[in-house]
């Protein structure tokens, strides 16, 4: 298993290695591969960047994106900013805490779902706004969030 | 015959993609040939999913519509644009379009994001091609004579910016568009991507060769993944059609541009903090001087503009600085796209010259609360813009007026609040938000705003209120001028537009904040 990921790893660093500034690319395409970042992979990004382990640790650990955990098998994200809030958003939040029985940034339903917060998807203009694995819901009820739940949780 | 179902990430999340999907879909099984073409949003986003039938008369609009909906559009004749409930008409004719005076937004909407032919039918390039014919100083005098600021909030001539660089000696210098669009209650960024990609990667190009750059970096931020791939399919083709390349439009001048994606970290909109993630590393803030405009990316001379100052810049070239300038008021020329967004009727994108008061803009064009409550209050300029009470919505939209009522203009994000909000939980929410997304580089960020977390929680608890509003004012003064960028220095906007224009939500009585 360990083969496979330093593998997989090398090749992933080596398709961007030369691009300007690699660290964000390369940490973006393992974690689209592994679904995080796994232990292992942080000192081979260093080794490749010349830079000490403590710095890429510190990259990957600095941005919201990055994951150092496994996740759920689908993410209900969330956006909690203004816009969101004016239309109901804190309501929302809560019930959806509520529902999975979990604090944003952990997993629910043994692991089916990850409850994410944002702050802002650019959906201002139809909020509450929502995106489960990836896919972007605007106008968001209680109802809507209740299915969406129901769905992925299952 | 055509049909045009916006690809915008806004309508997608109220259902344009099955929209889309039931259309072609109904059309098939009643045998009738229809070519969908995904268009960008029109902006008037209360009213997506907005479907356009071409028809002799011109394109009619129809919305919002959702799947379910669409055999009875096609039993009523919308293919003809016939009437149905849903029937909008003409959208130019729209008083929200109408009103509009749409120069960066000219084509949004109306175009195929995608397609470079109609980018050329409806005006593009020519604003590269006269770049091209003037060259680099005449370009640089253009923009510096439109009077274009910064659209990303700072507000700072995009042209002296351009000299500067110019200027500036070195083998290697970059275009670096800030699209890090993180403010709540703005979107303009992502709809002018996603809607009109050209627009950006001309501006780009006419930036480059205005400074002598080569290579352009669009920092985009990871949420916005419709928004990424629109910029790299646009820049792919722009590539193929030599837009972009070796020979800008066959010419002399080399210019090349690449999307790099953000990681969710909002004060990566910070322009310094945005290089140093490009560059790999944590986006941490960086002291100025030096400019990035002298010592940027990777030490090298750098324009940072953000996407809406960059996409005005094709018209300002085409048009003329001139042209552009004699819209707006004061210091503040040319126009703005407002972001109408929150609790508001009708929602959307609202480009303006600069000079129109912020009541027309939430009652008149935005029609209230979409919930019919009275407007309570609303916040201008995202997250570190101050909440603005009904008593200043005759403030014109421009800078100087709104910075001389302590409040900005920021990327022009206004977000509507009704009667049902409590403002002590929104100031709290300012510092909760500058807490989470402080860099951790300066002491008043940091640490400042999770003192005033907890000063807000004693206020609320009714603890020593009056010591701790006065030790909450005091907390204020250092975040402002104690902070290395605008997060910490801006994060006092909200929390005192609260305090000054809603004491009752804070256990001031408004008559005794009054006598003193």
């Amino acid at each position: 298993m360990t083969a496979a990921i330093d593998d997989i790893t090398r090749a992933i660093i080596a398709q961007h290695l030369a691009r300007e500034g690699a660290a964000l690319p390369i940490l973006h395409a393992l974690q689209a591969e592994f679904g995080y970042l796994p232990e292992e992979t942080l000192p081979m990004v260093a080794d490749a960047l010349n830079i000490s382990r403590a710095e890429i640790y510190g990259v990957a650990t600095f941005y919201h994106d990055f994951h150092l955990e496994p996740r759920g098998k689908h993410t209900l994200t969330l956006c909690r900013a203004e816009a969101c809030q004016s239309m109901g958003g804190v309501a929302l939040a809560e019930r959806a805490k509520a529902r999975l029985g979990v604090d944003f940034g952990e997993t629910a339903a043994g692991g089916q779902i990850t409850l994410e917060q944002t702050f802002c998807l650019g959906l201002c203009a139809c909020a509450p706004s929502a995106t489960i694995d990836g896919k972007p819901i605007g106008r968001l009820t209680p109802q809507k969030l209740d299915a969406i739940i129901a769905e992925t949780a299952r | 015959m055509r049909v045009f179902v916006p690809c915008d990430a806004a309508a997608i999340a109220v259902g344009a993609d099955d929209v889309a999907a039931a259309i072609s879909e109904a059309a098939r099984a009643r045998g009738i040939g229809v070519e969908i073409v995904r268009n960008g949003s029109r902006g008037l986003l209360w009213l997506e999913p907005l479907v356009e039938a071409e028809t002799p008369h011109g394109r009619i609009a129809y919305g919002p519509v959702d799947a379910d909906g669409v055999a009875g559009l096609f039993d009523a004749g919308f293919l003809d644009g016939a009437p149905h409930p849903l029937r909008i008409g003409r959208p130019e004719e729209h008083p929200f379009l109408k009103r509009q005076t749409r120069l960066a937004f000219a084509r949004c909407g109306i175009t195929d994001p995608l397609s470079l032919d109609d980018y050329r039918r409806q005006g593009g390039l020519k604003g590269l091609e006269r770049a091209i014919a003037i060259g680099p100083a005449a370009t640089v005098e253009e923009v510096i004579s439109s009077g274009l600021r910064g659209r990303g909030g700072a507000g700072f001539p995009t042209g002296i910016k351009w000299r500067t660089v110019a200027e500036a000696k070195g083998p290697q210098k970059y275009i670096v568009c800030n699209a890090d669009e993180g403010d709540s209650g703005t979107f303009a960024d992502r709809m002018m991507m996603e809607g009109d990609p050209f627009c950006l990667i001309e501006g780009m190009a006419i930036a480059g060769l205005a400074v002598g750059a080569t290579k352009g970096y669009v920092y985009l931020r990871s949420e916005y993944p419709h928004a990424a791939a629109a910029m790299n399919q646009a820049i792919a083709r722009a590539r193929r059609h030599g837009l972009l390349g070796g020979h800008l439009l066959g010419s002399a001048y080399a210019f090349d541009m690449e999307v790099r994606i953000g990681a969710g970290a909002y004060v990566c909109g910070e322009e310094t903090a945005l290089l140093d993630s490009l560059e790999g590393k944590r986006g941490q803030v960086r002291a100025k001087p030096p400019l990035p405009a002298h010592v940027g990316l990777f030490g090298k001379p750098t324009v940072v503009n953000n996407v809406i100052s960059l996409a005005s810049v094709p018209f300002i070239l085409a048009e003329g600085g001139a042209a552009y300038r004699d819209f707006g008021m004061g210091r503040s020329r040319g126009t703005m796209p407002v972001q109408l967004a929150g609790n508001i009727k009708h929602s959307g994108l609202f480009e303006t010259a600069f000079g129109i008061t912020l009541g027309e803009l939430v009652d008149d064009i935005g029609g209230g609360t979409a919930t019919g409550r009275p407007v309570r209050a609303v916040q201008v300029g995202g997250p570190l813009g101050a909440y603005f009470p009904r008593a200043l919505f005759d403030t014109p939209f421009d800078y100087e007026a709104f910075a001389a009522r302590d409040g900005l203009i920021g990327h022009g994000g206004i977000v509507v609040f009704d009667d049902t909000v409590n403002m002590l939980e929104q100031a709290r929410f300012a510092f909760e938000f500058c807490a989470f997304e402080s860099c951790g580089k300066c002491t008043p960020c940091r640490i400042g705003s999770k003192r005033g977390v907890e000063t807000l929680d004693e206020i609320r608890a009714g603890i020593e209120a009056a010591l701790k509003l006065a030790l909450l004012e005091d907390l204020c003064e250092t975040l402002k001028f104690g902070s290395l960028c605008a997060l910490g220095g801006f994060t006092p906007y909200p929390v005192l537009s609260a305090i000054a224009h809603f004491p009752e939500d804070f256990g001031i009585h408004p008559r005794l904040a009054e006598a003193e």
